[in-house]
């Protein structure tokens, strides 16, 4: 079962590996984007952290409703509303029950995805954080191990396709053979759920 | 849609506009120009919601929140937005629920002719529908 705390440590371990990753993800986001998305996330995250630790919310829900509102509030780009929309779309579904099943954590992260997906417009194949997601809530059943993997393999593949949602796509074929900084991002969100789990 | 316009008695409350844009000084001048378009008389509020919080290019959910708090009459609020996260944050925010005033509406429209349509509108009285339908109706006009 998985409990707020486990909850709390996944945003921890997501803060601390966006923070050691920050440079790595604006370099990628520097020639198809515009250079930002590493220091917005760590802005992101880093309020993510200081807010759960002010305010303590008690469930797994209310941990990532709270989360998702500081990353729309905080971010200021385009990443703080698609991984806003994707805690909060998952803590909404988890409800208020105290503790959650793996089971129910993945249904309600594919419930989650859906949303950004819905909000974004983008669909698997665009190059996005999609491509990571997507993949590892396939996985998720599995394992979180399986799901990082998934994540991992899902980011790597978005280097040989071209970009069609956000600034990458003015780009056009000039954003084949670059891998998408969201869905890096995204690949230590979903890495990130291992080490809570202290797997 | 304009008779309501100034009527004596019961002022009718004008629909506010919302402006966001990734730069403070886009959003800033778009505001001037569409009120200055609008003409003499009473216009509608416009309340810019450009760049983040620090000055910086880029979208603040808390300023598109002030802003729409303060255009906000009780008969609506219009937002409209420049590119990519400026529309993502506005929708989430409307996903929110809770977090922009009754009756607000991310307004699908070109950012500098849907403002001014939107003002023109919302100035002559126009309900929150009408504002839209004219701010809407700006991706038809050609420039070839």
């Amino acid at each position: 079962m998985l409990d707020a705390d486990f909850f709390r440590r996944w945003m921890t371990v997501t803060a601390a590996s966006v923070d050691r990753e920050a440079e790595r993800l604006t370099d990628l986001d520097s020639p198809i984007g515009d250079a930002d998305h590493g220091s917005n996330l760590k802005r992101g995250f880093t309020a993510v952290v200081a807010t759960l630790e002010k305010e303590a919310p008690d469930t797994p829900g209310a941990v990532l409703m709270l989360a998702g509102r500081q990353l729309i509030s905080t971010v200021g780009g385009a990443s703080g509303p698609l991984y806003g929309t994707l805690l909060r779309r998952t803590g909404k579904a988890l409800g208020d029950a105290a503790e959650v099943t793996e089971e129910q954590f993945a249904d309600a992260l594919r419930a989650g995805v859906d949303a950004v997906m819905a909000l974004g417009g983008a669909a698997p194949g665009d190059k996005t954080m999609i491509d990571a997601l997507v993949p590892a809530v396939d996985a998720l059943s599995g394992s979180f191990a399986a799901a990082r993997a998934a994540a991992e393999e899902g980011a790597a593949a978005t280097i040989p396709l071209q970009a069609r949602k956000g600034r990458a796509s003015y780009l056009g074929e000039r954003s084949i053979g670059h891998q998408d900084p969201g869905a890096t991002s995204s690949a230590l969100l979903i890495a990130a759920l291992e080490e809570a789990a202290g797997e | 849609m304009s008779e309501a316009a100034g009527s004596a008695g019961a002022r009718k409350q004008l629909v506010g506009i919302v402006l966001v844009s990734h730069s403070a000084a886009v959003a800033a001048s778009v505001a001037e120009l569409a009120t200055g378009l609008a003409g003499g008389g009473t216009t509608a509020p416009v309340v810019p919601a450009g760049g983040t919080m620090d000055g910086g290019l880029g979208t603040s959910a808390e300023l598109i929140s002030a802003a729409a708090a303060s255009a906000d009459r009780g008969v609506g609020v219009a937002v409209l937005t420049d590119l990519g996260s400026a529309v993502l944050t506005v929708k989430a925010l409307l996903a929110e629920g809770d977090e922009l005033p009754e009756n607000t509406r991310l307004v699908d429209a070109p950012f500098v002719e849907g403002a001014v349509a939107a003002v023109v509108t919302a100035s002559a009285g126009a309900d929150l529908a009408a504002v839209e339908a004219a701010a809407a109706e700006a991706y038809s006009y050609r420039k070839e």
